[in-house]
Order: structure tokens, then C-alpha cells, then sequence
């Protein structure tokens, strides 16, 4: 098969939400986390590196909005913890970073923030990582956009959008702060 | 953290030295070794990403400090740790590092940090053996671990090693630790200078990128930084100077001039210190030295190295 042009990934790119939608998405899940966690007591927000921790804070900044009281919000490094650290990588190598979470998570309601659900891997790696930082009450999982193909027992307690996502479609999301634009796109 | 690391791909499998490591590569390692700071400050001092790994520790020197740093570094990323130490081995019944290093690997190994004391030891196993190596000091060669940890240290402390004036005194020519020093440094941008008596200057030093110093009197109050080297008596021929009296006098770190230096200078040394000699025991225990932040990094760094070999391992396909 011949390579596909810059172009034509142009032309087979769309997209799955603009920043409306993207706002609408953060907004409902916050509201829904809210309804779900009477009095909003000992919850903790970890977003998985990279996008999900960009996630993670405006998800913080909503529940702040709805409660009137600031949320723990912290960065998990999942590299360590993956299942394909001895598998060739190439370009997509995963990278150390370091987990930033200052404050204790034990007994806390922890909101486990990403991007996108798709195999569960990571999902998966998270929960393990969580459980050496110490031992939460719960661990709920929040996405983005939760695209099907789930490879492990693993859904999300809370989605923004649920969309079937075929294997060969590539889906990333896009936030201000780090791509200059909120958008999720399928190609 | 950096974007230097989104524009790498680490395919690296052995650790042998860094003089052929570029710039960007060593940023790599450092940038990598700071994501795993972290772990040590957890209840739970561990990942499992070398889990089922075995890793053996090949010492054929002594060493307390870099060999317990690797031990704990791949306990903490899970791995198996093998100790192999030359006094309770078959190298005293007359057995080749190669075949020592062969009988291990049919044990399936994954893993091998090497000391020993001809330089090119660790080059010369990776030609022979599978595993990653990993160089924890050969001869007069390279250290690359300890100048990874040193220009770590440097970087947490001054944010860039760029344009610092860093000087290193005392024995270099048998110093592996100076070597691997001088390259870390310079690629990272720091002006070098060796300091110490001409008969402790390596053979061909003009080669090097460094300047080279007989007087630490004239140049200590330039200096950012300032690396103190052991004495290394178990490899002295000769009488390089006339009395260890005369070298601390000439060279030791006195309090006296480091009140002549300017008053953020770092005061580094690798360790084992010979207090009084080259170092006062009032400026290694003072509020600029930095040498016990080094062993701390240490771990990190290690941890980043043993991590980093083996995803090389895998970029390079070996199922191993």
C-alpha cells in the first residue's frame, strides 16, 4: 500500500466534538460526579499523563465551581506500570515524566481522569500505580470520550461522550493548553 | 517537563561511557532520572517495570557506595539482583571475565553492571555477551553513572550547567570519575578546569576540552562549581608529591578558601572522602556541599540507567 499523504489525511480527518461540546462534555461530567459523591467529601483527582491531566484540572476547576471548595488534583506517570515496556515502540517510546501527587490519597474517593477509554491498558496500569501510592476508599474512572474496544473488565463510571471507534481509526484529543485548540478528532 | 524528550527515542542497550553520548541524549537520561525521584518518596518504594528482569551486579572492585546504588535501584523497578563479587567467585580460581560473564548469562541474565579495573572491560563484554552492560567504572576510563549524578546534582541546584565554570581537582589521571566528568560537563556547556599538581595530570590532558590548572589558589574564586577527588593511594606508583601534608596544602578544600569563593559555589566529591585530606571536614559537612544530595540523585540516575537499557533492549527487538 502507498503511503497516505498529509492531504489526504486531511480529507478522511473529522471531527468528533469542537469546543462546545468539549465544554458541555467537562460540564456534564462534573455535574454527574457531584450527583454521584453526596457532599463532594474526600474526593481526589488524578489525571494520567499527558492529556488527562489537562482533563483533570478543568474537571477540578468544575467541581470547585459546583461545591465552592478547592479538590486535590494530581498527574500519574503510568510509564512504569505499563504491559508493553518490552515491546519495540519506535516514535511512540514511552516516556519517564514522574507522577506529581502531593497530597495522600489514602481513604479518598479518587477520580482517575483520562483522555480517552479504549483498551483499558492504561486504565489498568493507573489503578496499579494508585495502589502504591497507598489505599483510596474508591477509584472511579472519568474519560473524555470513552471510543469502544475495550481489552480488559474495565468502563468508565463516568463518560463525557461514548462513540464506536473502529481499530484502524486513530483518535486524539486536542486541549489549549498544550495544543493551542479544544477539539477531538478521529482519523 | 522537556521537550527534548518527545524527540528522542532511546535505542540504547549498554551504558558503556558518555563520551560518545550526545548532548541530547545525556538531557535524556537526566530529564528521564527525574521522573523517578518520586518513587523513593512513596511508602511503597517500588514499580514493576523490570519486574521478572535479573539483573547482576559484576564487581570486580571494591565499592560500597555504586554497587548498593544499583542493588536498590533495581529492587525498586522490581528486578532480581545477582551479587558477584571477585574474592568469592571462580575469577580467583583462574576463570576469564568472558567466561565468567558467559556462565552467567546461561543463567539467563538480563542485565550486567560491570566495574573492573582494565579500562574497556564493560566495551569489551558487550561484544561477547547479549545482555545490556551497563559501566559502573572500568580502569582510568569512565564512571558515566557518577558524572550522570554529578551534572544531575548541578542541574537540580543552577537549572543548566551552561557557561558554569567548574573545576575538578586532585588526582585525575587515575580518576574514571574526571573523565567521564569532563564529558558530561562540557557537552552540557560548563567550562572545565583540572586542578591538582602535574605529576596527577593524565598522559595527552591537551586533548581533552579542558583547561588545566597548578594552582587552585588562582583559580577557586572564578569557579561555580568545585569536584574534590579521593587520592586514589591504592593506585599510586611513585611519589607524586612529596608528602600528603604538602597536597592539602596545596589542594585541599579549606574552609579558608571557600570563604574566598563565591558563596553559592557547590562543593562536590564522589566519595569515599579522606576527610582532611583533600576536603575539610567543616566544608564536606557545610551548608555548600552538596555530597550527600549526589548519593541521593544517585539512586534516581541509576534507576533512570537500568530503565533505559532495557527499553534500548527492546527498541533493538532482542527477546531476550
Amino acid at each position: 500500500m502507498r503511503a497516505i499523504t498529509g492531504f489526504e489525511r486531511l480529507l478522511q480527518m473529522r471531527v468528533l466534538m469542537d469546543a462546545e461540546a468539549i465544554r458541555q462534555s467537562l460540564d456534564e461530567l462534573a455535574e454527574r460526579i457531584v450527583a454521584s459523591i453526596p457532599d463532594g467529601g474526600d474526593i481526589g483527582l488524578v489525571g494520567i499523563r499527558s492529556r488527562g491531566e489537562l482533563v483533570a484540572e478543568r474537571l477540578a476547576a468544575g467541581l470547585k465551581q459546583r461545591l465552592n471548595c478547592d479538590f486535590p488534583c494530581g498527574t500519574l506517570d503510568i510509564t512504569l506500570y505499563r504491559d508493553d515496556l518490552n515491546v519495540p515502540r519506535g516514535k511512540q517510546q514511552p516516556v519517564v515524566r514522574g507522577t506529581e501527587i502531593d497530597f495522600d490519597i489514602n481513604d479518598k474517593v479518587i477520580i482517575l481522569v483520562d483522555d480517552v477509554l479504549y483498551t483499558g491498558r492504561s486504565a489498568r496500569a493507573a489503578m496499579d500505580a494508585l495502589m502504591d501510592l497507598g489505599r483510596p476508599k474508591a477509584i472511579r474512572l472519568a474519560v473524555l470520550v470513552d471510543r469502544g474496544g475495550h481489552e480488559m473488565p474495565i468502563a468508565a463510571d463516568f463518560a463525557g461522550r461514548r462513540a464506536d471507534i473502529g481499530p484502524h481509526e486513530r483518535i486524539s484529543v486536542r486541549l489549549t493548553e498544550a495544543d493551542g485548540i479544544d477539539q477531538v478528532i478521529v482519523e | 517537563m522537556s521537550d527534548n524528550q518527545d524527540k528522542l527515542t532511546w535505542t540504547h542497550k549498554h551504558l558503556l561511557g558518555l563520551k560518545d553520548l550526545s548532548r541530547q541524549e545525556i538531557e535524556f537520561i537526566l530529564d528521564t532520572a527525574k521522573g523517578f525521584e518520586e518513587i523513593s518518596t512513596r511508602s511503597i518504594k517500588k514499580a514493576p517495570a523490570l519486574r521478572g528482569k535479573v539483573v547482576v551486579n559484576l564487581f570486580f572492585e571494591d565499592s560500597t557506595r555504586t554497587r548498593n546504588s544499583f542493588t536498590l535501584a533495581a529492587n525498586r523497578l522490581s528486578a532480581d539482583v545477582v551479587e558477584f563479587t571477585k574474592k568469592s567467585s571462580s575469577v580467583s580460581k583462574g576463570e576469564t571475565l568472558i567466561d565468567t560473564a558467559r556462565n552467567l548469562e546461561a543463567m539467563g541474565i538480563d542485565i550486567v553492571v560491570i566495574r573492573h579495573n582494565a579500562g574497556g572491560a564493560a566495551k569489551l563484554l558487550s561484544r561477547h555477551i547479549k545482555a545490556c552492560i551497563i559501566n559502573a567504572g572500568d580502569g582510568y576510563n569512565e564512571h558515566p553513572t557518577q558524572a550522570l549524578l554529578d551534572v544531575y546534582t548541578i542541574r537540580q541546584a543552577r537549572g543548566s550547567l551552561d557557561g558554569l565554570k567548574i573545576g575538578i581537582v586532585g588526582d585525575i589521571a587515575h580518576s574514571r570519575v574526571a573523565r567521564s566528568n569532563i564529558w558530561a560537563m562540557t557537552k552540557l556547556g560548563a567550562e572545565v578546569t583540572l586542578i591538582g599538581p602535574p605529576t596527577l595530570m593524565p598522559p595527552k590532558v591537551d586533548e581533552l576540552p579542558v583547561r588545566v590548572s597548578y594552582n587552585l589558589d588562582a583559580v577557586i574564586e572564578e569557579l561555580d562549581v568545585i569536584n574534590m577527588l579521593r587520592i586514589q593511594f591504592e593506585r599510586l606508583g611513585g611519589n607524586p608529591f612529596p608528602s600528603v601534608r604538602e597536597y592539602s596544602h596545596f589542594f585541599g578544600l579549606t574552609v579558608e578558601r571557600v570563604a574566598r569563593a563565591k558563596p553559592d559555589l557547590m562543593v562536590m566529591h564522589p566519595g569515599p572522602i579522606n576527610r582532611g585530606l583533600e576536603i575539610e571536614s567543616e566544608v564536606a559537612d557545610g551548608p555548600n556541599s552538596v555530597i550527600l544530595q549526589q548519593v541521593a540523585n544517585g539512586l534516581a540516575v541509576r534507576m533512570a540507567v537500568l530503565f533505559l537499557v532495557n527499553q534500548g533492549a527492546a527498541e533493538q527487538g532482542k527477546e531476550r
